[in-house]
């Protein structure tokens, strides 16, 4: 059950990644043979599982809410590609 | 005179320091010498900080005179650390052009811990790209090579880290274990490799790859030297909210008290400890010399005093389909961060919405592409409960097997990977090939269980064997304690590479 060129494509749109032909036929075929191997999960009744989200416990306690120092505007803005007056600096979006 | 310096064990140097015998500044530019000798055949490294380096041994040096630096149980120590773990003010690119010329303005938990215990952090070391690899093959800035055969692979994701210590270029090093990333490097490259318990050692600063999955851990030649670096990096943190509060083993870290931790801490023998061997690790397919060294070896923990019972965890082959839908799928969120726009690296495009293509199409290696586009299918409408749920389903089943095999043994001992390290280049058409090396590792990380790798043992071609063996949550020290008794009775962990 392979996937199809499409599917190829609508995940990459999904996860904006822009991808060359050739990727695109590299990836149909690797991908659909790592989904056959993992269908193999299908063979498993699951019914009465509850599913695990993650381990040991996965009970993640709350800290208070109170404020604190974090990082300065000038740490933030050190790795940004593009900046202006301390702002991320994108293409316009609207006309 | 620098040869003896790089030989030493964590323990050791940290005693020749205490003692005067020599200084960091010494055994640091020891380090660095015998790193920019072994560089050019090796790759371990993607950054290194010298300068930094030396001028914080001086500090230590003083310090140890001074006394200032008395509660340090690292003092001066030299480590190196995979790049997918924040330092302050050193590079961090997690082997990925995404992130080239990233600089954090934060140092990871795991990290600090160790800088505030003395350590040093001489430099950042390769990983596969975001840590996804079990090669240092996707690393995008070059790959690392085995010390024992620069032909074959270092293992991954941190192969960098574990190629360091096994070529002596550092006493120890830092790794992170999503699923194996600490084990399995450690077993092709010889050396003592933990993976504590998910939540154990706090994740902040930690490069999110599989957040349900992902845990620091420690390289070094001993399962003492390992064991006093996960001490001192584990522990509750409150910037990581999935670390637990539950009590630290300690081994007698203050002072002259080191010496003596070897009979006290981590003393064998292991009468009454029960060993369990699973059925299922123990397949065809796996090498000869694999499967000889590891049963060589359960007999010498019996031969200290241990009982060995054959046991069964039936949901094993379950754990590779489980981790790859789980693993992408965390990635594919995690990964949506790097958008070209914060921080990283940016190809510039007319519109906003190119930049997040290009940007991520141009400068995502294959296999990250590949498990962002794997999770994203996993996660999307029509395939979700199909996919991702079935797996956390399985999951449940993956963790309730170790949760019934502990219930009549202590530890469980087995092959970390199938073979010994493989040849460069044996998997670079087939992922999937390549995610089959990872099928002793994964079931560990599932389960959130802490697993520990060490030498065993060496195969016809003269490279590691190496075993591992996995506990209940939070009982790293019980895998550490078995692996000291077996390491007072063998030599595997001494040996050492000639390059």
């Amino acid at each position: 059950m392979p996937l199809s060129l499409e599917e190829v494509e609508r995940i990459a749109t999904l996860a904006r990644l822009e991808l060359s032909a050739e990727e695109k036929t590299r990836y149909r075929q690797q991908l659909s043979a790592i989904l056959d191997y993992i269908r193999k999960l299908q063979e498993l009744d699951t019914t009465d599982i509850a599913p695990t989200s993650s381990a040991p416990g996965g009970d993640s306690s709350l800290r208070a809410d109170e404020p604190r120092p974090g990082l300065s505007r000038a740490d933030l803005f050190r790795n940004a590609p593009e900046t202006e007056q301390e702002q991320f600096k994108i293409p316009p979006v609207f006309e | 005179m620098n040869l003896e310096l790089t030989d030493l064990t964590l323990m050791q140097a940290i005693e020749a320091l205490r003692s005067g015998e020599i200084s960091s500044r010494e055994l640091t530019r020891a380090c660095l010498e015998r790193i920019e000798k072994l560089e050019p055949s090796l790759h371990a490294f993607l950054h290194l900080a010298a300068e930094s380096a030396l001028a914080q041994a001086d500090e230590a040096d003083r310090q140890q005179v001074t006394g200032d630096g008395q509660h340090k149980p690292l003092l001066g120590i030299p480590i190196a650390v995979k790049d997918v773990l924040a330092v302050e003010g050193l590079p961090c690119t997690a082997g990925s052009k995404i992130l080239e010329g990233f600089v954090p303005p934060f140092t990871a938990t795991a990290v600090k811990r160790l800088q505030e215990a003395g350590a040093i952090a001489i430099g950042k070391t390769n990983t596969d790209e975001f840590a996804m690899g079990s090669s240092t093959e996707n690393s995008a800035y070059g790959m690392t090579h085995n010390p024992w055969d620069l032909t074959r692979v270092p293992g991954g994701s941190s192969g960098g880290s574990a190629a360091a210590v096994a070529a002596r270029m550092v006493p120890a090093a830092l790794g992170t274990d999503t699923g194996g990333s600490v084990r399995q490097p450690a077993a092709f490259c010889g050396v003592t490799g933990l993976k504590p318990t998910y939540g154990r050692v706090s994740r902040y600063g930690l490069v999110a790859y599989g957040s349900s999955l992902d845990v620091a851990g420690a390289l070094g030649h001993t399962a003492e030297d390992v064991a006093l670096l996960f001490s001192i990096m584990a522990g509750r943190d409150a910037l990581d909210a999935t670390t637990q509060d539950v009590a630290v083993p300690t081994i007698d870290l203050v002072g002259a008290t080191l010496a003596v931790a070897s009979g006290r801490g981590l003393a064998p023998p292991l009468h009454g400890l029960r060993i369990g061997v699973p059925r299922e690790y123990f397949v065809r397919g796996i090498q000869v010399e694999v499967e000889a060294g590891v049963r060589q070896a359960v007999s010498v923990l019996e031969g200290l005093g241990a009982e060995v019972h054959e046991i069964s965890l039936p949901h094993s082959e379950y754990a590779l389909p489980v981790y790859y839908i789980i693993s992408p799928a965390e990635a594919s969120a995690n990964l949506a961060r790097y958008d070209g726009i914060r921080y990283g690296s940016r190809i510039q495009a007319e519109a906003m919405w190119d930049i997040f293509y290009r940007t991520r199409g141009r400068k995502f290696g294959a296999e990250v592409e590949r498990r962002i586009m794997l999770g994203t299918y996993a996660l999307s409408a029509g395939y979700y409960d199909a996919y991702y749920g079935q797996a956390q389903k399985v999951r449940t089943l993956i963790k309730r097997d170790f949760e019934q095999a502990f219930e009549r043994v202590d530890v469980i001992a087995a092959p970390v990977a199938p073979t010994t390290a493989f040849p460069i280049g044996a998997h670079r058409d087939d992922p999937l090939a390549m995610y089959l090396e990872d099928v002793f590792t994964l079931p560990a990380n599932l389960a959130g269980v802490p697993g520990l790798a060490f030498p065993v043992g060496f195969d016809g071609a003269g490279l590691p064997v190496g075993m591992q063996l996995m506990g209940q949550h939070f009982h790293e020290d019980v895998l550490l304690r078995a692996a000291h008794a077996y390491q007072q009775v063998t030599d595997w962990h001494m040996r050492a590479p000639s390059l």
